[in-house]
């Protein structure tokens, strides 16, 4: 391969080494948009009609601004606390089954492109509240080490539930972005299709976050509270 | 005009267009409130990036492709330089928020789930866009929050829509602008170049090695980018195009689990701050790698799940 070809890969550098530099977003795909054109040949006429045309047919990308013409006045008007009270109609659970009890609901609703402020607008106010209680129900003192491991995985499940259930909304950041990207390959897929091959992925993630986590939780009780259940 | 009235032009694009135009002037409508709003440090900047963004939003089915490219660069300009701020904030009382509750109850998800509905009753039943199907379903969405409470006028949706696009701030524009670094990748022929790199080691025309080396690529990539959406314009356009898709695999299949398996690298790194470190902080944790702990178990399960998936259905 000649080597000025490899020079084509700056714009790749450009990228990975800035993102792990934390440099600001926008100006290192910027910054490897430009360089790419210049070594590409593609000059500034070219960078311009690549910026112009893919920004326009990628618009659908602005959908979730669109949706959130009703996400803030769906929090104004309660959501959150409608959220908190379906979950907190669970009683008498153990501590594992309070997060996976979350897991479930947050994975229904962001199926639905549905959040509830994730880790500061329920896990800290309802889910680990919930957790420590149920600690507390069977008669133990909560143990710093074992709250601190049910933190971890009321975030690990906020996480897990997000990132593969809110793949399964038809018209979702991701599913659009790997449309616009394959579509720019020359392949054309639907969003439909891409959403319905990702159910099995996304029930699998939960039951096994949901069993990991009830097994993890169990041997810390045991650890810490000598509980058998 | 004339391309409302066109008759040659599906009913499904144009309705489409009209959803841009009503995207274009929520944002241009933020770029206007901060204009005006003494309390925002840098009015100007960001006026300019909100309105800019509104125009190639509303308009740029019709604009020149210059003239949106260009625009698309005054847009960057006040992003990079960070004049791209929140002004004032009418942020709900937790009072009033637990008080719709009481009146309003769990009718409120009614309202909450209207829109992922309708996507998917225009999915399945119309050849018309799923996103409009959305816009629907955000239309019905306020009609039912009206009905709820008097208190939900129309000016309280746009300012609490300006209040979320606010706090976002100039990333909303990121998954455009990674997925035109993605087109200019191809026309400057990057995919070539790591292809002949990548040839290499990937014994050509070997789509299962390919999929394992694009899946746990996608991985790594994330975990040193700390960003799924980055990674999967680089590694498709490098490994997934030419090592994969170009035998013949589903793209469905192949273009979107590897966004998934991107999300596993998600979950390993603490690059990725807003998901695993800044929870550590809001729930007062000790150790700063808490989360991805209790993470790294179940992301190394689903990738080799998403590689055995994929492979089965290519």
């Amino acid at each position: 391969m000649e080597p000025m070809e490899l020079l084509k890969l700056l714009g790749i550098v450009i990228v990975i080494v800035g993102f792990a530099l934390k440099l600001d977003s926008i100006l290192i795909i910027f910054l490897s948009a430009i360089v790419t054109a210049a070594v590409g040949g593609l000059g500034v006429t070219g960078l311009l009609d690549q910026l112009g045309t893919n920004f326009v047919s990628n618009r659908s990308m602005a959908i979730f601004i669109l949706i959130l013409l009703v996400s803030g006045t769906l929090e104004r008007n309660g959501l959150r606390s409608a959220a908190a009270a379906l979950i907190s109609k669970f009683k008498g659970v153990t501590s594992g089954v309070v997060v996976c009890i979350y897991g479930v609901v947050r994975s229904f609703f962001a199926a639905f492109n549905v959040g509830f402020g994730g880790v500061a607008g329920i896990v800290r106010p309802v889910v680990m509240p919930m957790a420590e209680g149920a600690v507390e129900a069977a008669g133990h003192k909560p143990d710093e080490r074992h709250i601190e491991e049910v933190k971890g995985m009321a975030s690990g499940m906020e996480n897990v539930a997000w990132f593969f259930f809110q793949v399964l909304f038809v018209g979702g950041s991701g599913g659009l972005l790997v449309q616009g990207t394959l579509d720019s390959l020359g392949y054309e897929v639907s969003l439909l299709d891409l959403a319905a091959v990702e159910i099995p992925v996304a029930l699998v993630a939960l039951v096994v976050a949901c069993c990991y986590y009830l097994m993890r939780d169990k041997m810390l009780r045991k650890k810490y509270y000598g509980d058998k259940k | 005009m004339a391309f409302f009235m066109d008759a040659e032009i599906a009913l499904g694009t144009k309705l489409l267009e009209i959803v841009y135009m009503v995207i274009g002037l929520i944002t241009i409508y933020a770029g206007i409130k901060n204009l005006l709003d003494k309390e925002n440090p840098s009015r100007v900047g960001t006026a300019i990036f909100w309105c800019a963004f509104g125009v190639v939003c509303a308009f740029g089915n019709w604009l020149p492709v210059r003239v949106t490219g260009a625009l698309v660069i005054v847009m960057i300009l006040p992003a990079v330089f960070r004049q791209v701020k929140p002004g004032h904030m009418d942020v709900p009382s937790a009072e009033y928020m637990e008080g719709q509750f009481k009146k309003i109850g769990f009718k409120i998800f009614i309202p909450a789930l209207s829109m992922g509905i309708m996507a998917l009753i225009f999915a399945f039943f119309t050849d018309i866009s799923s996103l409009v199907g959305i816009g629907l379903g955000v239309i019905l969405s306020m009609i039912i929050l009206m009905v709820y409470s008097k208190d939900n006028k129309p000016m309280v949706f746009l300012n609490d829509s300006e209040r979320f696009l606010s706090t976002m701030g100039p990333l909303c524009m990121l998954p455009q602008l990674l997925a035109c670094l993605g087109g200019i990748f191809t026309a400057a022929g990057v995919g070539d170049v790591i292809s002949a790199l990548v040839s290499n080691i990937v014994p050509e025309g070997n789509v299962n090695v390919g999929i394992i080396v694009y899946c746990i690529g996608m991985a790594l990539f994330t975990m040193i980018m700390g960003n799924a959406f980055a990674a999967i314009t680089v590694m498709t356009v490098g490994i997934g195009g030419p090592c994969v898709l170009a035998y013949g695999a589903d793209p469905v299949v192949v273009g979107m689990i590897a966004l998934t398996a991107g999300y596993c690298g998600t979950l390993m790194t603490p690059m990725a701050a807003n998901f695993n470190i800044v929870p550590v902080a809001l729930l007062e944790m000790k150790s700063k790698f808490g989360v991805i702990r209790n993470q790294v178990v179940i992301a190394l399960v689903m990738l080799v799940f998403q590689i055995c998936y994929m492979i089965i259905l290519k």
